[in-house]
Parts: structure tokens; sequence; C-alpha cells
């Protein structure tokens, strides 16, 4: 009889106490001023590389088999956003999405409904028409998507149009540009700004690690991102390659892990593109449950950017159910 | 007990490797010149240290078997191997390294159930390395002139080999990968608790048609082993293994002709600056004391963590060690496996003991000990001062000392402060600071911002009582070399 | 065993194509009659192309030479590379080079003994490739083969080796760490000699992969039967596309394009038999410093222990330092 496999301890829902600060600089004095703020950046942890990606591959290494498969599977179908950001989109193009995050698998009612969608600030409406009453979200990418490259009077503009259109969520994206130029208040105050003008609507900010380059400048953006009042901190627009990987995601889940457990706040993360088959978003679910714990493995905090990475899990799903590897055929596009 | 248990989302499901692939014999004999033949001393069990289990019954070589593999392995030196052309020494060794590629789900498998790692830890750490150093020694054989020894270094002739349970076949690819390169012929010992893949390697040898006689594996203990290292008929002994047996040997052989090789225990001294990067350096410090359960002579026992971040880093660690997953070493999301023998456990159970009675204190995560087979839960100790046992002793188990410094002279004079000199770990972003670090630890390895990294071509070995010689690289010939 | 089987088609083949040589082409398999009752099976016989970017294309030139054994009799048509294909070549080459080069020292020996495996199974191939293009008995054949196999398996081995003896910690006065390691030079043209068919082809090309450079390799005139052989064993091999690309035809028409080429690092002019040649050829490396390996004064002895000269002709040294200190 093998002996049975048990965790040392468990990993909980709160973050445990261990992890409130011990230091006894407050975070409010952090950005008071251009130079706090970038003191504070540049003071934080550095990152090694092999390290950061070693412990990734290790999180890969996870055999999820059997009832912790076929739960991660439903729990990742929850968590998607399912996306289209494409200049061809049409209204036809976001009701057939809008229906599949509504009954991804026609053959199985069973078959949890998305998190949400995610679509230009000018599809908003009709999204949320045909969405109304399914408790699905819509959210709204924004502030010049994908570049960030314009003027914060239009990035606003851009936000309040997404906004009174009825999205839920508002994707926005960083100024990199000014990110790497070390402007971080600018960065800074650009977000603040762009919280304000979402008003109810919850704020997702997009990093686009693979523009910022470096594991450190990641971390940085991070908590840039999280002091300023991001809800979500993203990895990516998709437009750009690299965009979400395992180890930048490991990176941006333990800076909210560290924000969170100094703040007392708590902040989502959403990685974005890239992400295709089942077997990768478990690998992602692996990272989240052994960094922040059953606390995070909800929609509520964590998210999938992706689009083709569905159908993947339904046919994941139905092997699980029918013993049988599937195909496309067996699956809808949408 | 797991079945009581609801499954939460991700209490990951048992995942376990399956045992189909390995086909333990009841019993075992020696190896000897190609063949396998029966001992003339006893036998004894080989145990599964997860289950408490005997696996099969291993041939005790007694002082006369040793001798036939010592003629064995003579005669195969004198007609046969020491007139191979390196060209051809090179092949073999490439053959060897392939079938180790080709049967390597077999020997992970085998190797977890018989030392109580993890199957993970097999499969992607110990025998990929056992193929890589087969295939960096094959690549030797054929180039001896160019690797600084001289225009045409020569064998030893025949080369005693004794190794430790903690890394059975990796310690055996150590051994013999560079031996046979070098022109020599070997006899083994592997360890009394770990003998199985050992006698798999000596299928794998008929299997790559190695001449017979070339690699002998002899099964037994202490005795076994003393009988070998003494034997007139060898040219070169190398041990690994606990630092009083490596005395007994260099006592033995000394006054002789013997080449020795020793590479014994450890009491690493793990540093952390302020400036580290945290989350990798708690990765390291899993990494360094965990790994292998602790079973490890290069462990990172001894942290020495900076006094100003010292809270900062065990919250962080603390919190790490309640995701270990500690279990059926088969199962492939175990992180800790069982403790190889009985007499292990009972040493560490001994020496944590003696750490509280100390004044250490003590800390696991909550962790359920399956009841059958050897078990010892992940454990560090706070507050321990240099002269306790455990900042001393090697422990040789999951069990990490914690102590303080304020100051890189004060880390280098605590980490230097011990009769070992095996390895130890920096962890800082200055670059200068490690290499300042690096240069004044008396220590043959030096890990700076990683841990327990292992190559065919880094050579690895110790100061002061923690042996001489290195293993690996070029500099891993000269112990098989007359030279 | 599949070794007699292969060892009899290609027999078959040198037959088909040329009855008259059939004698200095030995088929181990014996002549096989035909009966009045049963036709001869007519071989399959292979098209030798170009090797680039892990492709086969055609030469773009469109155009092919005759290969011919020594006596004259015809063996096959082998793609007359042009400068546009040696351009190619280049392009492909430096594309993969920071792949190549970055791969793990053991990567690239796994990869270089999985080309030995393949070798070792179309021995008889290449022998028989080797016995009509020079005009060989089978046993010098088949010993130039396994040389040239023995050769190849002897450089998978120091992938992992040439950076241990040509790396120095150096004791400079001050209180430094001072590192000196080599790295591959980059994108390599290699002409080689047309004989040995096959174990000169080896000798210049598995040094300067073992090393880490990406090759663009010029198989001269008849060398091109076994060269293109050699390609199926690359493609075969795990070695990703433009690590090698072979170019058959002629050297005196290569050679030019290649020594001009600014993207080129470093010619092995091996396979220049003319000296005069060489030395224009070597004058027009000159504008982008290109590292040259001269053909050697004397005629070369490919039999020979190679030493690590062709190793380290294309291996750059970096030197690194840094303080020391708290």
């Amino acid at each position: 009889m093998p002996p049975p496999v048990d965790y040392c301890g468990c990993v909980t829902s709160t973050l445990p106490a261990a992890t409130q600060p011990h230091s006894n600089y407050g975070l409010s004095g952090v950005t008071s001023s251009d130079a706090a703020l970038r003191r504070f950046l540049l003071g934080l942890p550095g990152v090694d590389k092999v390290g950061l990606e070693a412990r990734s591959a290790r999180l890969g290494t996870r055999s999820i088999k059997t009832t912790a498969k076929a739960a991660g599977i439903d729990l990742a179908i929850r968590m998607i956003d399912l996306t289209t950001l494409e200049g061809a989109d049409t209204a036809g193009k976001v009701r057939s999405l809008c229906a599949k995050a509504r009954r991804p698998d026609p053959g199985d009612p069973a078959c949890p409904s998305t998190a949400a969608v995610c679509v230009y600030p000018d599809m908003v409406a009709v999204a949320k028409e045909e969405l109304k009453g399914t408790g699905i979200h819509v959210a709204s990418v924004a502030t010049a998507f994908p570049s960030g490259r314009s003027s914060l009077k239009v990035k606003l503009a851009d936000t309040r149009f997404a906004v009174e259109a009825g999205a839920d969520e508002v994707d926005m994206v960083i100024d990199r540009g000014a990110f790497l130029s070390g402007r971080f208040q600018d960065v800074f105050d650009e977000i603040t700004a762009v919280k304000g003008a979402c008003g109810d609507a919850h704020l997702k900010v997009i990093l686009e690690t693979g523009e910022l380059a470096t594991y450190d400048n990641v971390r940085r953006a991070s908590w840039l991102a999280m002091l300023a009042g991001a809800d979500f901190i993203k990895t990516s627009t998709g437009k750009v390659s690299p965009a979400a990987t395992l180890p930048v995601t490991l990176l941006m889940l333990e800076a909210v892990r560290d924000y969170t457990g100094q703040t007392g706040r708590k902040v989502g993360m959403k990685p974005a593109g890239g992400i295709r088959t089942s077997k990768d978003a478990l690998k992602y679910l692996v990272t989240v449950n052994e960094t922040l714990g059953d606390g995070w493995l909800s929609p509520d905090w964590f998210r999938f950017g992706a689009s083709s990475l569905l159908n993947d899990l339904l046919m994941q799903r139905q092997k699980l159910a029918t013993g049988r590897y599937s195909g496309p055929d067996y699956v809808t596009v949408d | 007990m797991e079945g009581e248990r609801e499954l939460g989302i991700f209490d990951y499901a048992p995942a376990p490797e399956s045992r189909a692939i390995v086909d333990i014999k009841p019993s075992y004999e020696l190896f000897i010149g190609g063949e396998f033949v029966p001992a003339t001393g006893g036998a004894f069990k080989s145990v599964n240290p997860a289950t408490g289990e005997a696996l099969a019954e291993i041939a005790e070589a007694s002082a006369p078997d040793v001798d036939r593999a010592v003629a064995a392995a003579r005669q195969a030196y004198e007609s046969v191997w020491s007139r191979t052309p390196g060209t051809e020494r090179a092949k073999y060794l490439f053959r060897i390294a392939r079938i180790i590629q080709e049967r390597a789900r077999e020997l992970a498998v085998l190797e977890s159930i018989d030392n109580g790692k993890p199957i993970r830890e097999t499969r992607d750490v110990d025998v990929p390395l056992v193929a890589a150093h087969f295939f960096h020694y094959a690549g030797w054989a054929d180039k001896l002139e160019f690797a600084g020894y001289g225009p045409n270094p020569r064998a030893l002739g025949v080369a005693a080999q004794v190794i430790p349970w903690n890394f059975p076949l990796l310690m055996l690819a150590w051994k013999i990968a560079p031996a046979l390169a070098c022109g020599n012929t070997v006899v083994l010992k592997p360890a009394e608790t770990t003998p199985l893949t050992a006698l798999l390697f000596a299928e794998i040898c008929q299997q790559a048609e190695l001449p017979a006689g070339v690699v002998n594996i002899v099964t037994g203990a202490g005795e076994t082993g003393a009988a070998l290292v003494a034997h007139p008929g060898v040219d070169k002994v190398a041990f690994t293994g606990s630092t009083a047996v490596g005395r007994q040997i260099a006592r033995t052989v000394a006054g002789s002709d013997k080449k020795l090789t020793l590479e014994l225990g450890g009491k690493a001294a793990n540093i952390v600056f302020d400036d580290a990067p945290i989350d990798q350096a708690v990765e390291g410090i899993i990494d360094s004391i965990f790994f292998n359960q602790g079973q490890v002579c290069c462990a990172g026992s001894r942290l020495l963590v900076q006094e100003s971040i010292q809270d900062e880093l065990l919250d962080a660690l603390r919190r790490r060690m309640g995701t270990l997953r500690l279990g059926d070493p088969l199962d492939k999301n175990t992180d800790i496996g069982a403790i190889n023998s009985a007499e292990q456990l009972a040493r560490i159970t001994e020496l944590t003991a003696a750490g509280e009675a100390e004044g250490a204190e003590r800390w696991s995560p909550p962790c359920e000990l399956p009841v059958n087979g050897f078990w010892f839960a992940p454990t560090i100790f706070t507050n321990v001062s240099a002269t306790h046992r455990i900042a001393r002793e090697e422990i040789f188990g999951p069990v990490l000392s914690v102590l303080t410094f304020r100051t890189p002279d004060e880390a280098i004079a605590k980490a230097n402060n011990t009769p070992y000199g095996l390895s130890a770990g920096v962890w800082t972003e200055k670059g200068s600071r490690i290499l300042s670090m690096a240069r004044r630890l008396r220590a043959g390895v030096v890990w700076a911002n990683t841990f327990n990294k292992f190559d065919p071509t880094s050579p690895f070995g110790g100061y002061k009582e923690s042996g001489y010689g290195r293993e690996g690289g070029l500099h891993g010939l000269e112990a098989y070399l007359d030279v | 065993m599949s070794e007699k089987t292969t060892a009899e088609k290609t027999a078959k083949k040198a037959r088909a194509a040329a009855p008259e040589a059939a004698a200095s082409v030995a088929s181990p398999a014996g002549p096989k009659a035909a009966s009045p009752a049963s036709p001869v099976r007519l071989d399959v016989r292979k098209t030798y192309k170009l090797y680039i970017g892990g492709a086969f294309p055609r030469s773009e030139s469109g155009r092919s030479y005759q290969v011919t054994a020594p006596d004259g009799t015809f063996l096959a048509n082998a793609a007359l590379a042009s400068r546009k294909d040696a351009r190619d070549a280049v392009g492909k080459a430096r594309g993969v080079f920071s792949g190549w080069s970055g791969a793990t020292a053991y990567l690239r020996g796994q990869i270089l003994y999985r080309i030995a495996e393949m070798l070792e199974g179309r021995r008889a191939q290449f022998a028989a490739e080797v016995g009509s293009v020079e005009g060989l008995s089978e046993a010098k054949a088949a010993a130039q083969v396994d040389a040239a196999i023995d050769r190849w398996v002897w450089y998978a081995g120091w992938t992992d080796k040439i950076g241990q003896i040509r790396s120095a910690a150096n004791p400079v006065a001050g209180p430094f760490w001072n590192v000196s390691s080599p790295e591959p030079t980059g994108v390599v043209a290699l002409f080689a000699p047309e004989r040995p068919a096959l174990l000169g082809l080896v000798s210049v090309l598995a040094p300067a992969i073992a090393a880490g450079n990406t090759a663009v390799l010029v198989a001269p005139d008849s060398a091109a039967l076994p060269a293109v052989t050699l390609a199926e064993v690359l493609a075969t091999s795990d070695l990703p596309g433009g690590v090698v690309n072979i170019l058959t035809g002629s050297s005196a028409e290569l050679g030019k394009p290649l020594a001009e080429h600014m993207d080129v690092d470093a010619l092995d002019l091996a396979g220049i038999a003319d000296a005069g040649f060489a030395t224009s050829l070597e004058q027009m490396a000159a504008e982008n410093l290109k590292r040259v390996l001269r053909p050697s004064s004397a005629p070369a002895d490919w039999s020979e222990a190679p030493g690590t000269a062709r190793l380290t002709a294309f291996l750059e040294t970096k030197t690194v330092w840094h303080p020391v200190g708290a």
C-alpha cells in the first residue's frame, strides 16, 4: 500500500499572519513624491532570472490528474475573459463570442460559462445587450490600447466611453515609454486618473511585460500599478510577443502576495495572450495555488485572457467525460 | 487518512508513477567477470524505506569474493582494457550513456523504490545527470593527451570504489565513468541499503557488450568495503561517504602505493545578505536542505542570514515550507520522500532532540507522517548558536539550523568555522560581494544565487575534512591517471 | 541484415547506371542474373540537391553538372550551386547562429553523437558511394568511411571540453576576478577537399560546428555525392536546419562570393588546391577581416590525428573582469 501524500501544512485561503509587515515604513509615504516613489521601486528586492524560471518550471512538473484535473478544467473555463480584439471585429462577431461565453459546449449544458468577454470600447454596447441577465461581465480595453501612445485626455475619454457603454471592467495599458524612461510618477498619475474615470468598473492594469523586458521591471511595474489602485494587474495586451509566460506570472503573483501582505488589500491577477492549451492553464492554476492559495483560485481574483484556450479546455473536458480524445469538429468556431 | 478527506480544488489527486516498469528479482548475485555469480558469503535484504517492505535478497561479498572480483578486474585490465584504444573505450561509454537514456524511466523508478527519494528527483535530476556523466567522460577517453597531464597519460590499473546510499546511481556514474575513460577497470561496492540500480547497471554493461571484468559490482556492507579498500591488488581507492569512514580508509592505505580520493561530509553555510533576491533565496534554501530529504553531503544545513532581514526571510521560508508535499516517493507530486533507513532516521531524531535540549527553537509545518517506513518532517531550528550540536555535526536529514550575522567578515568567520569544507552558498545582488565571499570561503564548491547544482563538467570536492580530490570535468581525470 | 540489403541496392544502382564499371564496384551479394522469365528490377535513383536551411532545394540557377567515376562512367547529375545559393546559405546560417552557439555544449554534443549514429547506419551506402566516386576497393572505401565516422565521434566529444582546455582564470595584479573563455566565431565558409571524398568533408565540418559555429560547406565536384548523403544524415539527426548548409559544385565559382561576403566571419580554404587562387581569396577576405585557415602547403594527410587546430581556429577569446570586494 503506497503511503499517502500530504501537504506539509496547508495553503490557506487567507495569507497567514506571518506575512504581515515587520518593517515600519508606511506605504503611504511611498507615493508622496516622485523621489520617494522612485526610491521605493528601485529598492524592491531584485529578481534572479535563472532562479525564477527554475521555480516556475518546477511548478510545471506538478501532475494534475483525475478529479483535480476535472475541477481545474472547469475552474479555468470559469476564469476566462473570452476575448476578441481585432480591427475586423463586427457586431456579428461579438454576438457570436458572447453566445460562446454563455454556453461554451452546446452538447453539455452543465459546462460552466466564462467569467467575462473582453472587447474594444465600441463593441461594449453589443456585448452588454447579448449578455444581459447572464452574470457574465463585459470587460473593455481602453487608453489607446494596445500601444498606449496618446494623450491623457484621449485615454480618459476612451475610458469614459467604455464605462458609459456599460463596461463592468476596464483593461488599461500603462505608458511603457514613460516607465522605461524612469518617469514613474507619470505612470502612477495616469493610472490614478483612469481609475477615477472608471467609476464602479473594476480596473485591470496591463503592464505589457514583453516590452518591460526585465523581471526587475515587471516587479516594479506591478507594485506601481497596485499602489496606484489597480484592482487587477495583467501581463499583456496579447499583441506583443512574448505575452504571458509562467515565470512572469509567478513573479506578478509574488508581488500581489507581498502587496496584499503589507496593505491588507487584495488584488487580482490576469495572464493574457499565448495561453492555448489546457495543460498550460493547469500549470497557471498550480502556480496560483502554490503562491497565493485557495483565496485566489476564483474568477474574482484570477482570470485568463484567452480565446483559443476555451476550445482546448472543452476538448479535454470531453475526454475526461467520455475517455475518448476529442477533435475540432466537436467544439464550435465562434 | 486520504480517503476520508474531501478533495479541494487543488488537493492534487494521486499521480503515481507505475511500478510495472521495473522487474525486481527475488534475489541478486554479485557481478564479477561479466557475469552474475553467487557469493560465498551470506545474504541480506534491501528494503523499501517508504513502506518497510523487503524488496530483494542481496548477496554479501566475503573476502574471497572480493579477491575474485579484484582478480577479474586485474585480468581485464592487463589483457583487454589497457590494450583497448581510447577511441574504442569511448564508444563503450557512449553506448552505456545511450542505454541509460533509453532505460531512464526504469532506472528512475527503481532508484526511488530502493532509496526513498521522490520520482520527480530521480526522473529530473539523478538519471539525466548519470547519462550526462557517461557522455562527458566518454568524450575524454580518446583526448587524454589534451587534458594537461602530459602527452601520454596512463591509467592506474584497478580501482576500488565504495559509494554511499544518498545518490546511488549518480555516485556510481561519478566513479565508473572517469575510471573507465582513463583506462582503468573497477570493482565497485554500492551501499548496502541501495544496491538495486548498481545491479541493473551491471545488466546495462552486458547490453553494451563491455568486456568482461572491466566493471565488477560486489554488494555488501562495511566488511566488504573494508576488504575491498585494503586489498593489495588494487591501485586506486575512491570513497564517498562519512568522514569517520574516510579517516579509516586514509589510515588503511597509508604507506601503500594506492592513490586515494575521498568525498566526505559537510556542514555547509548558506549565506543570505540583505540585498538578496528574496523569493529566489527562499527557493535556494529549500533546494539546499530539503532536496533529497537533506541527505546530501553538500547540503546548506546552516543558514546564515543577515540579521536585518532575518524575520522577513524566515516568514517567507516558513510560508514556502507549507507547500511542500511529503509522501509516496512514486507520486509525481511528492517533494519530500522517505529517509533512507531506520539507522539514518534514528540519527536525525537524536540530533534534533539534542537541538531542542540545547535550547534552539524548533519548527515544522504541520505534517502527517505515514505510519510505515522511515519519515521525518522538514524542520528548521532558529536561535541556534555556533556551539550547538546541530550547528556543528552533520545531521544528513531535512533539518536546517539558522544562525545570524551582521557583516561580511562575520559571515566568513562563521562559515569557515568548521572542520568541514565541502560547499557554501552566497545570496546577494552585488557581484563584487559574490566574488569576495567566494574567494574567502574555504569550500570546494561555492554556489552564488543558486544551490545544489551539478554538472559533469564542473569539478566537485572538498577542503579540509570534507575530503580531497575532485570529481567532474578536466580536474576529475587526475584521480584516475598515473600522474 | 539491412546493411547487406542497402549495399545490394546501391551496387545494383551502380550496375544499372554503368554496366561496364560493375567490376570496380564489387557487389557483396554477387551479381543477380536476370532469368528470361523474371525482368531486372529498375532502381529508383537518388536526386542530388543542395542542403540549405534544413531543406533540399535545387540550385536557383537550375544548373547541374555530371559526376563521373575516375574511368569516366556517369554516376549522377549534381546541383551546380550559384552565388545566389551561397548568399541564401549564408543568410540561413546567420539566422540560426545565435540559437546554435547559445545551446549548451552538452546539447551540441548529443546532436553530434546522434549524427554519428546516423552515419553508422548508412555505412554501406557511404562506402559504395565513396568507392564509386574515388574508384576505391570495397575495403579501402569502408576504411575511409569508418575513419570518417570515428572522427565525427571524436569531435562530438569535444563540444563540452574545448572550453575547459582553452579557458583560464588569469591572476591579474589587482583585486579583480578575470576569466578568459572561448566563444564561437560565427558563420564559417568551408571549402572541403575533393579527396578523400567523405573524410575530407567530415574533417572540415565537424570541428567548426562542434565549436558552436554555423557553416556553409562547399563540396566540390565528385565530393558532391557523399556530401548530399551526409546532408541527409544531418537532416535526420535533430540538427537544426541552417546550422549546416551544403553547396555542391565548383570552388572556383563559389570562392569569390563567399570570400567577399561581409556576413561570413571565417574561411577554411582546405579544398583550394591552386595556391594563387587561395591567396586571392585570402585578400578578398581581408575586407571584413575574416579569420582565414590557409590550405596546407604540403599535400594533406587526412588520416592523421587532427589535433585541436580546427576547433580553435574558429573560436574567439573573451576576457571578463570584475572587481572583488565586499
